[in-house]
């Protein structure tokens, strides 16, 4: 009995195992947002705005 | 008998738990915390080059020198310093989230990640590299 239990639980670990080195891809949304919460610290952006552009009246206009 | 029971359904939370995890990314370590401070301190530095265009965001997750001609001759090695520095810590930033991860295999796709979001974001009138490799003014 003892066996058994200790059996299935090696079978379930390694099926388990087995399906999260499946399951586990890039996680890219995850990754966009550690991205943009990390690039607004660094430029001192708000969170979720696009930095405002300057005023177009200080900027020389480049024709 | 009771306790190998238990000790199954605490393996199968336990590998539960870790799937659940796997869909945010871990960010909150001292390396990454110390990389965001020093970025976020050099950044006053750099950022009159980013609008100046003598600095501009490339497609590689890096910052390069885009028209060193824009800055006077004195300052020249000054942008280049920052310049080194601040890839030297956007590779750091990449590798330190990839491990703090578990997967220190994931550093080029957190690279590019990034890439994207940087030249995303950068200003309007910052200079940015187009996935041809292009400098393009925002």
């Amino acid at each position: 009995m003892q066996k058994r239990i200790i059996g299935s639980l090696v079978a379930t670990s390694l099926i388990m195992a087995g399906c999260v080195t499946i399951n586990i891809y890039f996680p890219a949304a995850a990754a966009e947002k550690v991205a943009d919460k990390i690039i607004d610290e660094v430029w001192q952006l708000k969170p979720d705005t696009k930095p405002a552009k300057p005023s177009p009246e200080n900027k020389g206009e480049v024709k | 008998m009771r306790h190998l029971t238990k000790l199954f359904w605490v393996v199968l939370f336990a590998f539960a738990g870790s799937v659940f995890a796997a869909a945010d990314l871990e960010v909150n370590t001292p390396a990454i915390s110390a990389l965001k401070a020093s970025m976020q301190a050099r950044h006053n530095r750099l950022s009159s080059y980013y609008f100046s265009g003598a600095v501009g965001q490339a497609r590689d997750g890096n910052v390069a020198v885009h028209d060193a001609s824009l800055v006077p001759l004195a300052e020249r090695q000054n942008v280049n310093g920052l310049v080194a520095e601040e890839n030297r810590d956007r590779t750091a930033l990449y590798r330190e989230i990839a491990r703090a991860n578990g997967h220190p295999e994931w550093e080029a796709e957190v690279r590019s990640t990034f890439a994207q979001r940087w030249i995303d974001k950068a200003s309007g009138g910052w200079w940015v590299q187009n996935a041809g490799g292009a400098w393009v003014r925002k």
